[in-house]
């Protein structure tokens, strides 16, 4: 279809195989680093500490924390990944291309967070491949294990890209993942179940969104969660409108895009 | 009459920081000329080209770009126009023909790879086509971000400084490709601190200053306009001040009273050279040699932008 149409879909191609490519130039980061500390984690959480714990909600622990790392490594590898693939054209000044290209907003959107969505699907089916190596994995409801993978990667890598925006320094885009992702993540049951909390930390964690997420997908491989699996998918598509709106608004304002 | 390739009405653009870049901007490019924008620096030039493709958002006014708003119909608009900006910002980590390549996809354009491989020969890259743009010379980027914008086959060409650092060999090169796009109908636009390039090269002259347009012409017609032709003798004895008998001229004595010079304006039918020669002969001033000089453009600009700036002060 020509760009002159209504969907620019050559465009929306063009920068997905873009970003796919440079995932395949560093693959050694995108997939093979992380799936090395994801093993790290069995030896430590899994081996080490596990053997001294009891099953969590009749899980063996080892099991019980695979949903947690795998969610752990969708947030950081979407958010990571779509900041820099948006960012990187700011820094460098190749935004200009995109900026003067017959491709909407919408297509951007497209294109940067499907490339970057894409690559976490595929980080986070390596990393359940890697833990099938240490534990026995039965997942009961593998659809909702899909469909729980990727709405979190679609919400992350928007996020992302929302990030990648507004970050006007590296140091800026990696803020949000290191100092806001990361401890909500270790606070939001990637390693325990907020039934293993104290009354009063119990209600403090239900503040943290990432807790739904976890749990919605940790109930599609075993059946138990902290919250409701309802809850989970309301509170997960609940963000991801609030991204969108928020990105609607970058684009009609062009705020940090265009003077 | 045609209508123009591109139509820019009542343009303004005002930051938030209060500064006027652009004020009041009327302009119709006509479609296969090469179009020269000259003007100091921060006189608007990146800012008029940065809106016309999108990369800015106007105050007020409008553009159209072979009869497509460029905001209403942008897709369409955008489709026609290609853009070389100033600063060197390329995909370091690509090769050329991937980047020229994303670049056509990126505008829409369905791949082809017979004229990708033209527009990399055409720009000497061809042999490049394999390598990674880190490993470039700043010239050889410089062709890449020609490529880019030629990628996705462009009406309306903007060149944004497109010679600025680039070695004497490399402007020439690129002066070529420029008159070639012309044979080939695309309608140029240029920004250029060199005015050589734009005397050697432009069809029409327009100048922008502090956010005004202040002057657009033909270049044969600016440069017959405004340019001064000046005759310079060097005499055989200095003079101490110009005799009243070479008064009607408008003498100015130089190089400690070693030369004469006569301004004429090369459009009158008398110069009043042959006269003032005689006149000369008559009072017993010898000289030994002469020569005319025509005013450049570079001449031109500067008389235009500083009489403006005296007028504004």
């Amino acid at each position: 279809m020509s760009a002159a149409g209504s969907f620019n879909a050559r465009g929306v191609w063009a920068i997905y195989r873009f970003e796919m490519a440079r995932f395949r130039r560093t693959l050694l980061q995108s997939l093979i680093a992380p799936v090395i500390s994801t093993a790290l984690y069995f030896v430590v959480f899994g081996s080490a500490i596990g053997s001294r714990m009891s099953q969590v909600g009749g899980v063996p622990y080892a099991a019980f924390i695979v949903p947690g790392l795998i969610m752990l490594s969708l947030f950081t590898e979407s958010l990571s990944n779509a900041s820099f693939g948006i960012y990187f054209p700011k820094f460098v000044g190749t935004i200009y291309e995109l900026l003067s290209a017959p491709i909407s907003s919408v297509e951007i959107v497209l294109a940067y967070v499907g490339a970057a969505a894409s690559k976490s699907i595929l980080l986070g089916l390596v990393i359940l491949g890697t833990a099938a190596l240490f534990v026995p994995i039965h997942i009961l409801h593998p659809l909702w294990m899909i469909a729980f993978l990727v709405l979190t990667a679609a919400n992350f890598s928007l996020f992302g890209f929302i990030t990648g925006i507004w970050a006007k320094s590296f140091d800026q885009l990696q803020f949000i993942p290191m100092l806001v992702i990361t401890p909500l993540t270790f606070l939001g049951g990637a390693f325990y179940s907020i039934d293993m909390l104290p009354p009063a930390w119990r209600t403090v964690t239900l503040f943290n969104p990432v807790v739904y997420l976890i749990s919605g997908f940790r109930w599609s491989f075993y059946e138990t969660s902290d919250v409701g699996v309802g809850v989970s998918l309301g509170m997960t598509l609940g963000f991801f409108a609030l991204c969108l709106i928020l990105v609607t608004w970058i684009f009609r304002t062009g705020y940090r895009l265009k003077n | 009459m045609t209508p123009p390739v591109l139509s820019i009405q009542n343009l303004s653009k005002s930051y938030a920081s209060g500064l006027r870049a652009l004020k009041d901007i009327n302009l119709d490019i006509r479609k296969g000329e090469i179009f020269a924008l000259l003007g100091p620096n921060g006189a608007g030039k990146t800012t008029l080209i940065s809106i016309v493709c999108g990369i800015v958002t106007a105050t007020t006014g409008q553009v159209s770009a072979d009869g497509h708003d460029i905001v209403r119909d942008y897709r369409a608009a955008r489709t026609k126009i290609g853009l070389v900006p100033q600063e060197l910002a390329t995909d370091t980590f690509e090769t050329v023909w991937a980047t020229v390549s994303f670049s056509r996809g990126l505008f829409g354009r369905a791949p082809n790879a017979a004229y990708v491989e033209k527009v990399l020969r055409d720009l000497s890259l061809w042999d490049k086509r394999k390598d990674r743009i880190m490993t470039l010379s700043g010239g050889m980027k410089r062709r890449v971000m020609i490529a880019k914008a030629l990628a996705h086959e462009p009406e309306i060409l903007f060149l944004d400084e497109p010679t600025a650092g680039v070695d004497v060999e490399l402007r020439r090169d690129m002066w070529l490709l420029v008159r070639g796009l012309r044979e080939r109908g695309v309608t140029i636009i240029l920004t250029t601190h060199y005015i050589e390039e734009a005397e050697e090269m432009a069809d029409r002259i327009g100048v922008i200053s502090k956010g005004e347009l202040i002057l657009v012409e033909d270049k044969v017609t600016l440069m017959k306009k405004l340019g001064k032709k000046q005759l310079t003798l060097q005499l055989l004895e200095p003079l101490q001040a110009i005799p009243a008998g070479l008064g009607e001229w408008l003498l100015t004595l130089k190089s400690g009273g070693c030369e004469l010079e006569y301004s004429f304006d090369t459009g009158a039918d008398d110069t009043r050279i042959p006269a003032l020669l005689r006149r000369l002969g008559e009072l017993g001033i010898a000289y030994k040699d002469l020569n005319t000089r025509q005013s450049s453009l570079e001449d031109i600009f500067v008389s235009l932008v500083s009489e403006r700036a005296g007028a504004a002060s």
